[in-house]
């Protein structure tokens, strides 16, 4: 393998792809530990449970926050290291976000973390319901950042371009308001409330089938259930069909890729089932719908909607295959989301039904890696559609890779992210099934930093 | 307004080191003066609350540079590949091992992160002085101003260079030394209990070869790069600095004589902050010197690729941002001196 890039695009994959895993909890959890702790603070009989539910919570949390940071750091400095010509050609306007997050989100985050985690008893009640609101806010300016760095390489905008070929940033506010990047951020983040609700409403599922817990349990399965029900429809209306005219509109290739469409012409069929043969140019085995896509990317049934025919094919997405699986898997699973998460409401508001519903519990608890699964699947679905671009339009992938670092290289620290993620990911795995294990039940709030409250833990 | 940028970011990556600088001196330093569980505890209490916000100043750092100067991030993250992947991965094992160790109260489980968590935190000074070594020295840059190290050639600072020389070396020894005396004064400071006695205790000794260190490396610097010698007369920021710095080290070995341990700790923050200071001013306005013998020039401040316009319109933020920082730090030193209320 001569070809370094490739290494480059495989070690920033897989590193990516593994980080995300848990911001896209804490994200999410992050609103909930905040719903929880706003529940607590309103006072009543309830507000002791609420709290010790938000500190169960806040343990999950504090794990996934020390994954997240410790996969999230490698990512900054990948730019330098692995994409050094990148960074060189757009530095100048996407150094902004990068470091407007650490500026803006990473000290919230770093500061506030260490308060949640052990300063209840420091700060009381409201100090505590602050600390999970600037949780809250940091993680979620956080992910702004990094939407509005990768809205600019999906659909640049503010720039101008320097005499020396490479850009410049040109309007400040049209960078930061990246219309792109407000869409795919609306999307991205209710995605990761999709996943906080769903491993939420399933650690209360599990409790409620053992007959564990149950008070705790059903407090998660109501909140996970309701924010879940919200989430998965707000993640595919109005977010998600915005996105995807977005692409339709700036992304043509992206779009059609992504559907497996080939050809051009009206009536366009959106295709459920099937396998893209890109050497044909078709889909084996097809299970369509004539004229919805028209109707889906531009409101209306006879539409033309193009396909990869009108796209020259050096600009051609250069996995068209993962592309079309990564969007269907996506699209499907959000669809059964609605479903699930719909039926599981209705049976809760019907008097609390679902509490004694084993199916549906069951559904419950085996749907929590689904989510995880399409929000990577979405993430796919964005990055390779990009291709074969850095820069949408602009800059092509295979000029970002950093010059003299050679594939020996870029593989040694592959091999060794893989070697270290899989140690630290089955020992997260164990850690976290402990403290399921353990459950919200006797959580007392930390005495002192290190020292974890909750008498259980031996 | 390309000064201030290279002022800003050597501001960043100085307060970098003086924050992150004394905890991971204190983790390398845990397995020596803190015995048992409860002890580590009290080292870890210790740190627990800061050292998250203390290493992203790393990353606020890697920021700033990134934005201000993106031709000497690409050229210098690019160029030190394998060396930053190792600091990578030490930073991945120190986070982990400091979050992982509290979650299971036994023996095995925790002797084994505070392992962890001590070599990597030993390692990191190491990497970082040897890095900041490299770029005294200078790298070989290309007309394109790229470069490329191996870990180690001939271990010689003359082409063809690599990462590890006998100078490199020496200044990642320097680093590692005085970072962990830089921890023994915050740690002869902040804990109660036993830790506290048995780290002042350090506090001599571990200034006593910083004190015959800096010498040592201060004469080396200028063997290395003779050039800054004749630069010095005209950089009255070279002398504050230095000045500075020796000032710390007075003050920590007479506040330690006098048991003053908050005295020390700030004389310890002086040394650092000067003596980075002083190497900032005499490598302005380089950020990536070139070794003698290389193909293209140095890259520095006025050609690292930004513009008047950009960096203008960064300071708008940073400003904004920088003070807002401060507060969040004060309140978490706020809130971790305070005393435990007793209800939950």
């Amino acid at each position: 393998m001569d070809d370094a890039a490739f290494w480059h695009r495989l070690q920033f994959a897989f590193t990516i792809t593994y980080h995300y895993l848990f911001p896209q909890l804490t994200m999410g959890l992050a609103l909930l530990i905040f719903v929880m702790k706003t529940l607590a603070l309103r006072g009543g009989p309830t507000a002791d449970r609420w709290n010790q539910a938000a500190r169960f919570w806040i343990r999950i949390f504090g794990l996934n926050f020390a994954m997240g940071v410790a996969t999230g750091i490698p990512m900054e400095f990948q730019f330098g290291t692995n994409w050094a010509g990148f960074s060189r050609y757009a530095g100048n306007v996407v150094g902004h976000t990068l470091a407007m997050e650490g500026m803006f989100a990473f000290f919230l985050e770093s500061s506030f973390l260490a308060v949640l985690v052990w300063g209840e008893r420091r700060v009381g009640p409201v100090g505590h319901w602050l600390a999970a609101l600037a949780l809250f806010a940091g993680s979620w300016a956080s992910g702004y950042f990094i939407i509005m760095t990768n809205a600019f390489m999906q659909h640049p905008v503010g720039y101008a371009l320097g005499p020396d070929g490479r850009l410049v940033l040109a309007d400040f506010a049209a960078f930061v308001f990246n219309p792109w990047g407000l869409a795919q951020y609306a999307h991205t983040m209710v995605g990761a409330v999709v996943t906080g609700s769903f491993v939420v409403a399933a650690v209360g599922a599990f409790y409620l089938l053992r007959g564990i817990h149950l008070d705790a349990a059903r407090r998660f399965v109501a909140v996970g259930v309701v924010a879940g029900l919200i989430s998965s429809v707000l993640v595919a209306f109005p977010t998600g069909d915005h996105q995807a005219k977005l692409v339709a509109k700036h992304q043509p290739g992206a779009r059609a890729a992504m559907e497996g469409r080939f050809h051009s012409g009206p009536y366009a069929e959106i295709t459920l089932i099937g396998q893209p043969n890109v050497k044909e140019r078709r889909i084996d085995n097809p299970l369509q719908v004539p004229g919805v896509l028209s109707f889906l990317a531009f409101g209306a049934f006879h539409t033309d909607v193009p396909g990869l025919d009108t796209v020259p094919e050096e600009n051609w997405p250069d996995n068209i295959e993962l592309l079309y699986y990564a969007f269907h898997i996506m699209v499907g699973l959000g669809t059964i989301f609605i479903a699930l998460m719909g039926l599981a409401t209705l049976l809760l508001a019907w008097r609390g039904r679902l509490f004694t519903s084993r199916p549906v519990l069951w559904a419950l608890l085996l749907a929590f890696p689904f989510p995880y699964i399409a929000n990577t699947a979405g993430w796919m679905t964005a990055e390779l559609g990009r291709q074969p671009w850095l820069v949408y339009g602009m800059f092509r992938t295979k000029d970002g890779a950093s010059p003299l670092v050679h594939p020996g290289s870029a593989l040694f620290t592959l091999i060794g992210f893989a070697g270290i993620y899989l140690v630290l990911g089955v020992l997260f795995l164990w850690l976290i099934s402990r403290e399921i294990a353990h459950g919200p039940d006797g959580l007392e709030a930390p005495h002192e930093y290190g020292v974890p409250g909750g008498s259980a833990h031996v | 307004m390309f000064e201030l940028w290279y002022g800003i970011v050597a501001l960043m990556f100085t307060a970098y080191v003086v924050l992150d600088g004394y905890d991971l001196g204190a983790g390398a330093l845990h397995l020596f003066v803190a015995k048992d569980d409860a002890e580590r505890r009290a080292v870890i209490a210790a740190i627990g609350p800061y050292w998250d916000g203390n290493e992203v100043v790393l990353l606020a750092a890697g920021g700033a540079l990134f934005v201000a100067f993106p031709d000497a991030l690409a050229a210098g993250l690019s160029g030190f590949y394998l060396a930053i992947f190792l600091v990578l991965w030490c930073l991945i094992g120190r986070g982990i091992g400091i979050e992982f160790r509290s979650h299971v109260e036994e023996p095995m489980w925790r002797g084994f992160w505070d392992v962890v968590f001590c070599v990597s935190s030993a390692l990191l000074p190491v990497l970082f002085g040897a890095a900041l070594g490299n770029l005294i020295r200078g790298v070989p840059l290309t007309a394109d101003g790229w470069f490329q190290l191996t870990l180690f050639t001939h271990f010689r600072p003359e082409p063809p260079v690599g990462i590890l020389d006998w100078y490199t070396v020496l200044s990642g020894v320097f680093a590692l030394v005085a970072l962990v005396a830089h921890g023994a004064t915050f740690l002869a400071w902040h804990p109660e209990g036993p830790v506290r006695a048995k780290s002042a205790q350090r506090v001599r000794p571990l200034y006593a070869g910083v004190a015959v260190l800096f010498p040592l490396i201060t004469v080396a610097t200028l063997t290395v790069r003779p050039d800054d010698l004749a630069a010095l007369p005209g950089r009255p920021l070279a002398w504050l600095g230095m000045a500075l710095a020796l000032a710390g080290i007075v003050t920590v070995f007479v506040a330690t004589a006098r048991a003053r341990s908050l005295a020390a700790f700030l004389g310890s923050c002086a040394f650092l902050a000067g003596m980075l200071g002083a190497t900032a001013a005499c490598l302005f306005p380089q950020i990536v010197p070139a070794v003698g013998g290389s193909a293209g020039p140095a890259i520095t401040a006025y050609d690292a690729g930004n513009t008047e316009a950009g960096l203008r319109t960064a300071l708008g933020w940073w400003a904004v941002g920088f003070p807002i920082v401060v507060v969040y730090f004060v309140i978490v030193h706020r809130v971790h001196r305070r005393p435990i209320r007793a209800a939950g």
